[in-house]
């Protein structure tokens, strides 16, 4: 009974997780890779012209993808905060500093990507539409967590003051972009729409999907390499990384 | 039951009497709400149909940042003295000794905003019945305020740079507020009505109410370990 107890938290402590990690970097690197060739070969040279759009639209292999994955990476981080601050272990809070800057990141790129596509498609870098807006939002609400943390010098308050904050904006999330969708709906018309997408190509479900597999994997990939030096920087002085990490 | 709600009471009497002997601190941040909201228009222009269609959302951002200001100041004493301390660890509800001290908050800072709204709506032109629309929605919404913010006060106590710190992470909270409270007036001029959007501000501030004190608590505990 017990031993199964004691498997599942083997990997919870820092000193057994560190040459785990080390292990799993080369292959989540090497998926990457292969994905995201494979994407965005299917992206830019199978699928077919989009009729309204023209060759602009391919900037959704990147786009959406990258929306998907700053959501997803939030909700990641919640579920790390929770499990750190109800079985108080310490690698759930590194695991969430870790995700923090990749999910920023890729809400910067959808921003980004989705302004470049906006310029051509709507005539503006900018609209106020609820998902650009929420999408704002989303990195406004990264760009807080990782402020407050890098304000912490203590890193066990730094997880935990990260931890409460990020299930705090967990529950916010659903609630800002429901209001921003009604704001919106609110102040104009619906200029613009993009959940009224033509209906897809297979070839561009299949590049949009191994995209999201690539960045994915990416995720998986940047999360393990810093946690690693996250696990360095704090457990410095113990005996393990003496013996075993400064190779 | 008034036994139980002992601490509470205790709590927003101590602050509001420590409040009453700081006058000016109270009195700074009323004054704050004012000027920001009488700069916005001469920055825009005192064309009277854009005033008046700006005047919901000005108040609104007025009372964010009005409260955003007292918020420092909200737990940064009692901690620095070790009051705080000791309220966590006395035998009464700490969650209910936080409340106290949120809801004062709110009383110092959060209702004088309200009650001179009005006055600020009439010097942007804003009919009787947006004006009475206006109050009720910042009566509802300041609450929210300060329990949100009570949350990141807590979370940045002691912290450097916390003032900055506090605003990032607490605005973007704010959003649904905001958005609810200054939409009401606009759905109301739209002919929409404005009773959906005080209900749901009133929603938010049921949640917060029963949430945001006991998060609060986490955080301070956090921050006192």
């Amino acid at each position: 009974m017990s031993t199964s107890l004691i498997n599942w938290f083997k990997f919870a402590s820092p000193a057994s997780f560190y040459p785990l990690a080390g292990r799993m970097v080369p292959w989540f690197a090497a998926a990457t890779l292969l994905l995201a060739a494979a994407g965005l070969w299917v992206g830019l040279a199978v699928a077919p012209t989009d009729a309204q759009q023209g060759e602009g639209y391919r900037i959704i292999f990147v786009h959406v993808p990258a929306s998907w994955m700053s959501m997803f990476i939030y909700c990641v981080m919640a579920f790390w905060a929770a499990l750190g601050l109800s079985f108080n272990t310490r690698l759930s809070g590194m695991m969430t500093s870790a995700l923090a800057p990749t999910g920023a990141l890729f809400a910067f790129l959808s921003l980004w990507t989705g302004s470049l596509w906006g310029k051509p498609m709507w005539g503006a870098w900018w609209v106020w539409d609820a998902r650009l807006t929420s999408q704002l939002i989303l990195f406004f609400l990264y760009l807080g967590f990782i402020a407050l943390q890098a304000a912490i010098d203590d890193p066990r308050r730094a997880d935990k003051a990260g931890a409460i904050l990020a299930l705090v904006g967990v529950v916010n999330v659903p609630i800002i972009y429901f209001s921003v969708q009604w704001w919106n709906t609110l102040h104009q018309g619906a200029s613009v729409s993009m959940t009224k997408a033509p209906s897809m190509a297979h070839t561009m479900l299949l590049g949009i999907r191994l995209m999201a597999l690539a960045f994915w994997a990416y995720t998986i990939t940047m999360a393990l390499i810093r946690v690693r030096c996250i696990i360095l920087e704090r457990e410095l002085t113990s005996e393990w990384v003496k013996k075993n990490a400064m190779e | 039951m008034s036994g139980f709600l002992t601490p509470f009471r205790q709590a927003v009497r101590r602050d509001l009497l420590l409040a009453a002997r700081h006058k000016t601190e109270v009195i700074t941040a009323l004054f704050f709400f004012v000027i920001v909201v009488n700069l916005l228009p001469l920055g825009i222009g005192p064309d009277a149909d854009l005033l008046r269609k700006i005047a919901p959302g000005a108040l609104w951002i007025g009372a964010l940042l009005a409260t955003l200001l007292g918020l420092q100041r909200l737990f940064a004493p009692d901690h620095q003295d070790g009051t705080l301390e000791q309220m966590a660890l006395s035998p009464q509800s700490f969650t209910l000794l936080i409340a106290g001290k949120i809801m004062a908050h709110w009383l110092v800072s959060g209702l004088p905003v309200v009650l001179i709204a009005p006055l600020l709506g009439v010097q942007f032109d804003l009919p009787a019945r947006s004006l009475g629309i206006l109050t009720l929605s910042l009566l509802l919404g300041t609450p929210i305020l300060s329990l949100i913010g009570a949350v990141g006060a807590a979370l940045t106590l002691g912290v450097r740079g916390s003032g900055v710190l506090l605003s990032l992470l607490i605005l973007p909270l704010y959003i649904p507020a905001l958005i609810f409270g200054a939409g009401a007036v606009e759905a109301d001029l739209a002919g929409l009505g404005f009773e959906g959007h005080l209900s749901l501000l009133g929603a938010l501030l049921l949640a917060c109410t029963v949430f945001a004190p006991w998060v609060t608590t986490v955080a301070l505990r956090v921050a006192l370990e």
